[in-house]
């Protein structure tokens, strides 16, 4: 099986984000894996592992995939590290501010020629938290879409997969043939944590980095303009009590205060 | 007048509170249209159950949705926005009206904006972004304006409705019918009001060490919903759906009551923008004091029994 998975460099979910110019800041903080993403590289990893390995000349691979700044090789290395084979960036100035209508044209662009059974995704990114991309890559390519997996199981030799899609709604059985579409919940799998040997081993996988020419894409405007943004005030401190007792009633002389009972 | 279409937000077979107030916000830009997809003679009662300023609905009913699940809903509602080209689409901010959005918005060429959690008549959303702390303005330059909107964000006019009905036939593309859906299990709903909808919430987390007794007590007393920390859920304490933060529930109501929960950004960026907050913890330095509106250091075994027993005595 070729299995690609999308990752996003994001910034570090503690960091303080700001805006500058209707975007996120990506230069003044500390840029990571976005969290979500490892559950899908780890999945990705542990389907190859399942069915004959990822190993050189092995039954499977498994593909990185992001579009970012040049910067992104550092998420991207930490993928590898896991234990990816290989890793495909697209990076272009011109994507730059780029909505999620650019980006899922993009992924699916690399992703159409890379003739790949399975793309894997996490539900969502940190930092835009659309959750979004996925099925717009779905929609894009016309594969079936199994979105929110909570488990997963394929099928090499019927070239099926099927998941159990965990949402709000419930829970759904449902199944589709190759090629198709993931993403997947962060309760599904523990990932790992890379090895010493995985990271010497990353170090030589080949990171593709291409531009939008490279792909044959041309980028159009993003189609949601900001028109501005604006930090919140703080929220202003508010009262703090130590229980000596009476703590359950002060709460309730507060409650009652804000007209809330 | 520009036409508006907002999808008729449907929890099994009901009409849900957020329905109305996508109407509401719709109404600022135009009139509104009502789309209502559902399984096969379904569609009828959901019209007679809307609420809010909705001037006219139209129906598609289709058995296939059950088994082809989101791509197919998108599938219907894209022929429908494509032959009678609204405005705008509002569709409600959860995994599924999220994903409908997604689909819609590629196959209709359109922009998309999610989570607002207010809308102007110029079709301009607010989004509040990177977990609430800062103010975001859009708007959507192509196409139809695709917004998704979060429940209980918008105050609605809630005045029944009675829109004139069109029932169109359609049928899902096999392009939509990839993946198959087998078996489908509802999340069985408590008595206890909706998380995503309810005016308060009252949450539990780690502190409680598995016994939420002492919160549905207090949220019970206050009419509230229940919500947990993952800390929570992941012990099996209290069901994944009640998970409140980045990647369970994210929730806006009048007040959210944290009991034994310490702030952790991942929970935060799901209830931060909660008009007041309450917070019951013993651990003076937990970070969740420092967005707290009146905070109790205090142990919550103690403290929610005797606050349980104050709201029940004032209401009394
Ligand atoms: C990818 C990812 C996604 C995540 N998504 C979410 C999410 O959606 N939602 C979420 O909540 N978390 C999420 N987390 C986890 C988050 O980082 C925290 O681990 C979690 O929120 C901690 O839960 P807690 O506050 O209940 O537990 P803790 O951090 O252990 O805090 C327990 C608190 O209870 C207090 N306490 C203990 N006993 C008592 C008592 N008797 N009375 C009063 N107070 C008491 C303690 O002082 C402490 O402050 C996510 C993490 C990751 C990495």
């Amino acid at each position: 099986m070729k299995i690609a998975v999308c990752v996003k460099q994001v910034p570090d979910s503690w960091a303080e984000k700001k805006m500058i110019n209707g975007t996120l800041d990506r230069e003044g903080v500390d840029a990571v894996l976005n969290d979500l993403d490892e559950y899908a590289v780890e999945e990705a990893l542990r389907i190859a592992e399942a069915h004959g390995g990822n190993e050189e000349g092995g039954a499977n691979t498994v593909t990185i995939i992001s579009m970012g700044p040049e910067r992104a090789t550092e998420a991207i290395r930490k993928a590898l590290s896991m234990g990816a084979n290989d890793a495909i960036l697209i990076s272009d100035s011109a994507l730059a501010g780029a909505d999620a209508i650019t980006t899922s044209a993009v992924l699916a662009k690399v992703i159409e020629t890379g003739g790949f059974d399975l793309v894997l995704c996490g539900t969502e990114s940190t930092d835009a938290r659309m959750s979004v991309v996925p099925a717009m890559i779905s929609a894009r390519l016309g594969w079936a879409q199994l979105t929110f997996a909570g488990s997963v199981v394929v099928d090499p030799a019927a070239s099926t997969v099927a998941i159990t899609r965990v949402t709000d709604a419930g829970v759904d059985s449902m199944g589709a043939s190759f090629p198709a579409v993931l993403s997947v919940i962060e309760k599904i799998n523990e990932p790992r944590y890379p090895s010493f040997k995985g990271i010497m081993a990353s170090k030589k996988k080949t990171i593709d980095v291409r531009d939008c020419a490279a792909i044959g894409i041309s980028v159009q405007g993003a189609w949601s303009v900001v028109a501005d943004s604006a930090p919140r005030p703080a929220r202003a401190a508010g009262i703090k009590v130590t229980d000596s007792g009476d703590g359950g009633k002060e709460l309730v002389d507060f409650l009652a205060g804000k007209k809330l009972i | 007048m520009s036409n508006v279409f907002i999808l008729v937000d449907l929890q099994g077979d009901a009409v849900s509170k957020t329905t109305a107030e996508l109407a509401t916000a719709g109404a600022r830009m135009g009139d509104v249209t009502a789309i209502v997809v559902a399984a096969p003679g379904k569609s009828g009662a959901v019209v007679s159950a809307l609420t809010g300023p909705i001037s006219s609905a139209i129906c598609i009913e289709s058995g296939d949705l059950a088994t082809h699940g989101v791509p197919a809903y998108a599938d219907l509602i894209s022929q429908i926005v494509l032959e009678k080209k609204p405005s705008a689409l509002l569709i409600a901010s959860h995994a599924f009206g999220k994903e409908i959005a997604a689909r819609v918005a590629i196959a209709t060429d359109s922009g998309i904006i999610t989570d607002a959690v207010d809308v102007a008549a110029d079709g301009t959303a607010t989004q509040l972004v990177f977990g609430g702390s800062t103010t975001v303005h859009s708007k959507i330059s192509h196409g139809v304006s695709i917004m998704t909107i979060r429940a209980n964000t918008i105050e609605a006019n809630t005045a029944p409705a009675s829109p004139a009905v069109e029932n169109i036939g359609k049928s899902v593309s096999d392009g939509a019918k990839k993946a198959t859906i087998t078996s489908t299990q509802p999340f069985v709903k408590g008595g206890r009001p909706e998380l995503t909808e309810a005016n308060i919430v009252v949450s539990g987390g780690r502190g409680t060490n598995g016994d939420f007794a002492a919160v549905e007590g207090f949220a019970d007393a206050l009419g509230a919903a229940v919500g947990a920390s993952r800390a929570a859920t992941d012990a099996g304490w209290y069901p994944h759906t009640h998970q409140v933060g980045q990647t369970g529930k994210t929730v806006s109501p009048q007040l959210y009551v944290a009991c034994g929960i310490s702030g952790a950004i991942q929970h935060r960026a799901g209830m931060q923008t909660s008009k007041t907050i309450v917070v019951v913890n013993k651990d003076a330095e937990a970070p969740i004091f420092d967005i707290a509106d009146f905070g109790v250091i205090g142990d919550l075994f103690a403290v929610l029994p005797k606050a349980t027993e104050g709201v029940i005595a004032r209401k009394s």
